[in-house]
């Protein structure tokens, strides 16, 4: 059965900051105004939209959603929001392919939204209630405790150092120089990372994005509507999504399966077989530096253990073969969790439409792949855009 | 995109007003086992996705999404969790479906609201957090104050909505999933305790544990697997203002868009004439009087004198909630339109039993996120092609 296809034709989003003065709402309705406008829409031209957001601690509001409505212009409107923890700023994006896809709208607009800074003393401490209630939360854990065992778990895997880990935080900070949005645009060195305190062994401050406040959001239209929108569509090619257990203590944390499973779906529903020549453009997950070399691998866009050596070899350079987070990514441009997933499918858009600006990755891409990941890292959400 | 949808397993667990011998877990497995042995499948290779829908604060943990692959066989799977009414994940469900990339997809929605120590302090964090929570009101008041002004506006009275509150708990005196069966008078529920006036206790569905799964197919698989798929033929939803400030109070908005949306995918264009009987929201009494006029299903200050005339007793002209609603099964938060669906596809199938309606060929389930939300879903389910 031949699918509908779906495009996105426009995309905004704010600033991301360490502390917004603009409420959740406002914050949404700010990205949603932007992306109406960069395509000439007005909400009268929506006909649903999908929202995406993580945990309600965040906000310390209950249905969160229902918060968020009138900002992400869903007030009168078929309005849903879904949500797996990290993964949910590119999940929200197929959340809303399926409202067009399903021949039931025309327009679908995704907003996610994520204001952390609200969370005092700090929001680690909203964190501290994603673990299991018996197992697990007595022992008072966090997340850099848990990426800590996975990094160190990879890098024990493949005989890594720190060193080849840092130069994923270097080059994106390097990157995030050129995004407006970013809030940690500049130039640092491998040693400023190695530098830098240690969070919990073997993960240093520099090794881990900021929390952030912001909101981002793209319009998505059915092919008939797209092309009366506007004559640069960017199709939404494959999407794929997969959940681990929950029991994360009982898995090889050296590999990122669920991600693999995610891309795999992915790749068939856009038809590729070989990702590595196909994708021009990448946007993994990097809340962490190494995150970004894990999740190189499980999108099989680099051999088991082999992203390090991608990495210092430049390939992975805005100017490099196979350019990974031109955008700057969550180390560079901030990390509001659903709003950064949703950042690196905006960066697509605007990548392979030739709008990124300074960030533009040369030789005219004509495919790109965003991903996110989260939960007790067992999610992978990925998206596949492309241009004819 | 063409291909229709059917509903072609269903399970559940409860309900009941305390669950002490299972965990959360344990109540979505045993749903999910029951639903999946129903539809005659295996969900480690039969099930293409995996729909969950909870809240953090409910289940008393952040990104709950976590904990709902294992007990539904969905590891290493596509999984995603809608924090919304439980017909909002049935209707993801269905979407997924209609893509064609999807062809078997499952929907879960449970409440352990047993855990919860107070589940009205839980729903205070619901309240717009700069204009209304510092208020301290419970939530209930939203209820009172939406009540009273519908009575004032359509001329209905407290008796025609505890009329409400017989018929429903009537019902569920039949129905073997009911937790709180009753047969009461017009008295028992008038002279209750007041909540927020004019909302009696007996007025307010009483919260319940419980789960449900259901199966969805496209069609091809829907007519391998079962002699009695359960077509889904419309959906709808809408969100109204969230603001308390400048919502309308009258007309219920978001539930006229839903009901419209339904009715339009489902191809429907006088609702009276093509629904045979609804099951819908009923988490206060007054809501299913409300509700009913909202979904064009009678005019406007109707609903009340029609359920005091019998209309909506199970030997009524349009049966109401003949499982007993949310005020004879219990309130499950979120699951609570989940199982209104439930009760719809068992009618249909003929496997109600006791409180089995007779020659139904269509019907309509409708769920509302309650206070303070304004966000409404329906879904219309029928038994032919």
């Amino acid at each position: 059965m031949k699918m509908r296809r779906v495009a996105v034709v426009g995309a905004g989003m704010t600033k991301f900051v360490r502390r917004a003065l603009e409420t959740a709402d406002e914050l949404s309705w700010q990205a949603t105004r932007m992306a109406l406008d960069s395509c000439g829409l007005t909400l009268d031209d929506i006909d649903a939209v999908a929202s995406g957001t993580a945990p309600d601690a965040f906000d310390g509001v209950h249905m969160n959603s229902e918060y968020l409505c009138p900002g992400s212009g869903g007030w009168n409107k078929p309005f849903i929001r879904c949500y797996v923890g990290g993964g949910t700023g590119v999940m929200a994006v197929i959340h809303g392919w399926y409202h067009v896809a399903s021949g039931l709208f025309d327009t679908c607009l995704v907003v996610c939204e994520e204001k952390m800074s609200s969370c005092q003393p700090h929001p680690q401490g909203a964190f501290l209630t994603i673990f299991d209630h018996t197992l697990e939360r007595p022992l008072g854990p966090n997340l850099l405790w848990i990426f800590a065992m996975e990094m160190n778990a990879y890098m024990q895997r493949y005989g890594l150092s720190h060193r080849d880990i840092a130069l994923v935080t270097v080059k994106n900070r390097q990157n995030a120089k050129d995004h407006p949005c970013a809030l940690l645009g500049e130039d640092i060195t491998v040693d400023d990372v190695l530098n830098s305190e240690v969070m919990a062994w073997p993960v240093r401050r520099l090794d881990v994005s900021p929390i952030s406040d912001g909101a981002v959001a793209i319009v998505l239209a059915a092919e008939k509507v797209a092309h009366r929108i506007t004559d640069k569509p960017v199709w939404i090619e494959g999407v794929g999504w997969s959940l681990e257990t929950a029991y994360w203590t009982n898995r090889d944390l050296s590999y990122p399966q669920q991600v693999e499973e995610a891309a795999r779906m992915a790749y068939q529903m856009a038809g590729i077989t070989e990702p590595r020549k196909q994708i021009h453009i990448v946007e993994p997950y990097d809340p962490f530096d190494y995150k970004e070399l894990h999740h190189l691998e499980g999108l099989l866009l680099a051999d088991k253990g082999k992203a390090p050596e991608m990495t210092a070899l430049g390939i992975t350079r805005r100017d490099g073969d196979l350019p990974v987070c031109p955008s700057g990514g969550l180390l560079g441009v901030g990390n509001p969790i659903a709003a950064a997933g949703l950042m690196k499918v905006a960066e697509l858009f605007w990548q392979l439409r030739g709008e990124a600006g300074a960030r533009q990755v040369p030789g005219n891409p004509k495919r790109g792949l965003a991903q996110a990941w989260g939960d007790l890292m067992q999610v992978g959400t990925v998206v596949i855009l492309g241009v004819a | 995109m063409t291909e229709r949808v059917a509903i072609v397993g269903a399970g559940w667990y409860g309900f009941q007003s305390i669950t002490p011998e299972v965990s959360y877990k344990e109540m979505m497995y045993e749903a999910a086992v029951r639903a999946y042995h129903d539809a005659g499948i295996d969900p480690r290779r039969d099930v293409d996705s995996f729909v969950t829908v909870a809240e953090d604060f409910n289940e008393g943990t952040s990104i709950f999404d976590e904990y709902t692959p294992d007990q539904m066989g969905g590891i290493l799977r596509p999984n995603e969790t809608i924090p919304g009414e439980g017909l909002h994940g049935l209707i993801t469900a269905y979407m997924q479906i209609k893509t064609g990339l999807i062809r078997v997809a499952v929907v879960e929605a449970h409440s352990k609201v047993s855990n919860i120590l107070h589940p009205a302090h839980i729903l205070a964090y619901a309240m717009d957090p700069i204009y209304n929570r510092p208020l301290g009101l419970h939530p209930y008041f939203i209820a009172g104050l939406e009540m009273q002004r519908y009575l004032f506006e359509t001329g209905t009275t407290l008796e025609q909505c505890a009329q409400v509150v017989v018929k429903n708990r009537q019902n569920a005196l039949l129905n073997p999933l009911a937790a709180y069966p009753a047969e009461l008078s017009l008295a028992d529920v008038l002279d209750a305790e007041p909540v927020a006036e004019p909302l009696t206790r007996l007025m307010v569905a009483p919260p319940a544990d419980g789960c449900v799964v259901l199966v969805l197919a496209a069609e091809e698989v829907a007519r391998s697997l079962t002699d009695t798929p359960i077509w889904i033929q419309g959906v709808g939803w809408a969100n109204g203002s969230y603001s308390l400030e400048n919502r309308d109070w009258v007309e219920l908005d978001y539930v006229r868009q839903a009901a419209e949306l339904a009715y339009r995918t489902a191809g429907i264009r006088y609702p009276r004439g093509s629904i045979d009987f609804a099951e819908i929201d009923d988490a206060f009494a007054y809501k299913e009087l409300q509700h009913l006029e909202a979904l064009s299903l009678c005019r406007p200050g109707e609903a009340g004198p029609l359920t005091v005339e019998g209309a909506t007793s199970l030997e009524g002209d349009l049966p109401v909630n003949p499982s007993g609603g949310s005020l004879g099964c219990g309130h499950l938060l979120d699951a609570s339109g989940l199982a209104r669906a439930l009760e719809v596809v068992r009618q249909l199938r003929g496997e109600a039993g006791a409180h089995q309606l007779p020659d139904v060929e269509v019907g309509l389930a409708m769920g509302w996120r309650g206070v303070p939300t304004t966000s409404a879903a329906v879904v219309i389910l029928a038994r032919e092609d």
